[in-house]
């Protein structure tokens, strides 16, 4: 029992000194990135520069960039802290996105600056393998942190403007026109999902509130394709829109959705479609009691 | 609060000012029933302006008082039915398919006219 005791002391104690001596190894290896930091500094961006990555930066950019990164990186080796690189990391994505950098690239210049270093480690320390494997054992750990740090923040930027296009776009692609007192278009493109089409009424209905509309036409000629579920929406739609006291006529139905839609056995009984836009437009506005006539032909001229 | 019916012309507006409970509802129906007869009216309009929830007893009760309303002669339009009233109710199924719906108060009166014009034609 004393002897277990013991041991769990002993382990304890030896783990203790283990983070000693990393803690040692990495004020040491910074030590050795500071002083060499020019001559590094400059082969890594050379290696990026051969490598082909960041073509869409020029040599003066990729430098200080790789400055910025080589700073960044050196000091989480010496404080653990990777919360100033996560922010470094951000400005850099969103500055370097719009200029066409791929997620590939990043990752392959971190690798890169990884690998330049773990050289430079290699060179120092060759002569004493020993002392090589604990310098390395304490490298490679906080290396591939910020790797994995700096690759999680560019992909984190990227997705958050893809959410933040896929919101304009969701936006841009339900305009609800008027086209005559009281009559509005309501022209759908693209996919419709849940969420779209909850948007879709929701829009519709106040736009059917704002214009005071009796007629909307909806068309879905730019709608690919129509299941159960977008139809059960339309279905609701027209509804929603006739308990606010306005019809709907839903226009563009091709061929193709007429018999899926027919075929998966949706009740469309309550929607008034009309085969195309236009056609959609005349019967509103004969519900509108428009009355569209052709100008008088000019009379043809006598010759004399 | 009882909700106040008003005689206007040939028609009688029934204009809601508050939500009502399920008793005063079923009131409502009774004194449109009532007065309907009493005033010879040709239309009813139900205005749900102020309404921000319709649940469905709600709406059944009016569906029952614009079937009671069409045997009594007249015609009922309801009118004021909000955006988010509306999205509600058709997600939950409450669709009022056979009652005429107007926008609101003006909309339902140009309702009314053509339906009671329409009416006359035929005579």
């Amino acid at each position: 029992m004393t002897t277990e005791i013991r041991s769990h002391a002993e382990a304890r104690h030896t783990r203790a000194d283990a983070t000693d001596a990393t803690a040692a190894l990495l004020r040491e290896l910074v030590a050795h990135l500071r002083k060499n930091r020019t001559q590094l500094r400059e082969e890594w961006a050379r290696r990026i520069t051969e490598s082909k990555l960041l073509t869409a930066m020029t040599r003066e950019e990729i430098f200080a960039e790789a400055t910025s990164v080589y700073d960044n990186y050196v000091e989480v080796l010496e404080t653990g802290s990777v919360e100033a690189l996560q922010a470094y990391a951000r400005n850099l994505s969103e500055r370097i996105i719009p200029r066409g950098v791929e997620t590939h690239e990043v990752l392959g210049i971190v690798l890169l600056l990884r690998d330049v270093l773990a050289r430079s480690l290699f060179k120092k320390y060759q002569a004493d393998f020993a002392l090589l494997n604990s310098v390395l054992d304490a490298y490679e750990p906080a290396a591939n942190r910020i790797a994995n740090t700096v690759a999680v923040g560019f992909v984190q930027e990227r997705e958050r403007i893809i959410r933040q296009q896929q919101e304009a776009i969701r936006e841009l692609s339900t305009p609800v026109l008027q086209v005559r007192d009281r009559l509005l278009i309501l022209p759908i493109i693209g996919v419709i999902d849940s969420l779209r089409a909850r948007q879709l009424t929701e829009q519709l209905l106040r736009g059917i509130r704002a214009n005071r509309a009796k007629v909307v036409v909806v068309d879905i000629t730019g709608v690919p394709s129509v299941d159960a579920t977008v139809a059960n929406h339309l279905v609701q739609t027209v509804d929603a829109s006739r308990l606010m006291g306005a019809n709907v006529i839903v226009t563009g139905l091709s061929s193709e959705i007429a018999q899926t839609l027919v075929t998966i056995g949706v009740d469309l009984s309550k929607i008034n479609a009309v085969g195309d836009l236009q056609g959609g437009i005349e019967e509103a506005e004969r519900m509108l009691g428009y009355a569209v006539t052709m100008p008088e032909p000019p009379p043809a001229e006598v010759k004399a | 609060m009882r909700a106040p019916i008003l005689k206007q012309s040939q028609y009688l507006i029934a204009s809601i000012q508050s939500a009502l409970s399920d008793e005063e509802l079923l009131q409502l129906r009774d004194d449109l029933a009532r007065d309907v007869g009493r005033y010879r009216s040709r239309g009813v309009i139900i205005d749900v302006t102020v309404l921000d929830v319709m649940d469905s007893f709600a709406v059944r009760t009016l569906r029952a008082i614009a079937h009671m309303i069409r045997l009594r002669g007249a015609e009922t339009v309801i009118v004021g039915i909000q955006a988010e009233v509306a999205f509600a109710m058709v997600q939950l199924g409450l669709t009022l398919e056979d009652i005429t719906t107007a926008l609101d108060l003006e909309e339902g009166l140009a309702c009314l006219n053509r339906q009671v014009a329409g009416a006359r034609h035929v005579q």
